[in-house]
């Protein structure tokens, strides 16, 4: 018999939202919508996700499914670049032009990307 | 939030900027902004399935598929043997092309679905997962232990009830027929899908009796 004393617990506590943050409905609209397109299959959305959940679990972060997002975004960012879609340094510069954006711009304003 | 990086840091005496946004939002943004540009992905689309799995879709229709089978055999015979079809017939259909496969809980036999891979979940019937099911935790021992996962849900299942776990896929996605409570003859299919629960269409829970 296993030692079941020695697994990790369930997490308790009240279901929440679909998403607790926008950001993770649109990381999840965006699989889904690359996944549709034909960018790559599902089984390969889901094989990649897999091996994210499996080297956090690896590096002694197992979830309790709050973080979830976080490795669904880890997991998007290596495909679409695996898949050549869009480079890292791509994404990398982009996500540094956002940020100037929001610093550039005064509270209430839309923010939007400057010429790049 | 993430933790800052230098950039940040240097325009922290500003405030009169807008609030920056967390780092996985950022990197988020970074994502669809360029996936928009390249043609990859068209944001109403998004905004289309971000739209439907908030609002629109959740175990109700799953709870519809279940009260369906409990109350016209011939329903039940096609929803055991052509799930994804019988499923279709009420309207509701796969995004991802994967196929449905429906196990009939009895009182000989109770069915359990997890995906310990990642979070493979009938989503056109049950909408999103909830937080446990896409645990570390769950996914592990859902397999291991199932009569204590069920347990620690409140079902003490008795020893001659023989459990089977489905582990579902990225192609094949399982939904439990739950058993149909004593009591319940007189009810019509709508005030039966009303005591239907998502667990239950898990297997973490039975259906109680109204």
């Amino acid at each position: 018999m296993a030692d079941f004393a020695a697994l990790p617990g369930l997490p308790a506590g009240p279901d929440g939202p679909v998403f607790a943050e926008p950001w993770q409905a649109q990381a999840f609209a965006l699989a889904v919508r690359l996944s549709a397109e034909g960018a790559f299959t599902w089984p390969e959305w889901a094989a990649t996700l897999a091996d994210v959940l499996k080297q956090a679990e690896a590096r002694d972060e197992p979830d309790d499914g709050s973080h979830y997002y976080e490795h669904w975004l880890v997991a998007l960012e290596r495909l679409v670049t695996a898949k050549g879609l869009v480079a890292p340094a791509e994404l990398h510069a982009r996500k540094h032009a956002w940020e100037a954006a929001y610093h550039a711009t005064p509270h209430g304003q839309p923010v939007e990307l400057g010429p790049t | 939030m993430a933790p800052h990086d230098p950039h940040t840091h240097a325009h922290d005496h500003d405030h009169e900027h807008s609030d920056v946004p967390s780092d996985l939002a950022l990197r988020v943004k970074a994502l669809e902004s360029l996936l928009v540009e390249k043609g990859l992905v068209d944001p109403a689309a998004m905004d289309e399935v971000i739209d439907y799995f908030e609002r629109r879709v959740g175990p109700r229709n799953g709870a519809r598929v279940v009260a369906r089978a409990w109350s016209d055999p011939t329903y039940k015979a096609r929803l055991l043997s052509d799930a994804t079809s019988a499923i279709a017939e009420l309207g509701y259909s796969g995004r991802q092309g994967e196929h449905m496969v429906v196990v009939e809980n009895t009182a000989a036999m109770h069915n359990l679905i997890v995906c310990t891979l990642c979070s493979c979940y009938p989503w056109p019937v049950l909408g999103l997962p909830p937080a446990w099911y896409k645990s570390a935790a769950y996914r592990s021992r859902a397999v291991i232990d199932p009569r204590g996962v069920i347990a620690e849900f409140g079902l003490a299942l008795p020893e001659n009830i023989e459990v089977r776990v489905w582990d579902s896929t990225a192609e094949l996605r399982y939904l439990v027929l739950p058993e149909r409570p004593a009591g319940t003859a007189s009810l019509n299919e709508e005030q039966l899908a009303d005591l239907v629960t998502r667990d239950a269409m898990i297997g973490t829970a039975r259906v109680a009796a109204p």
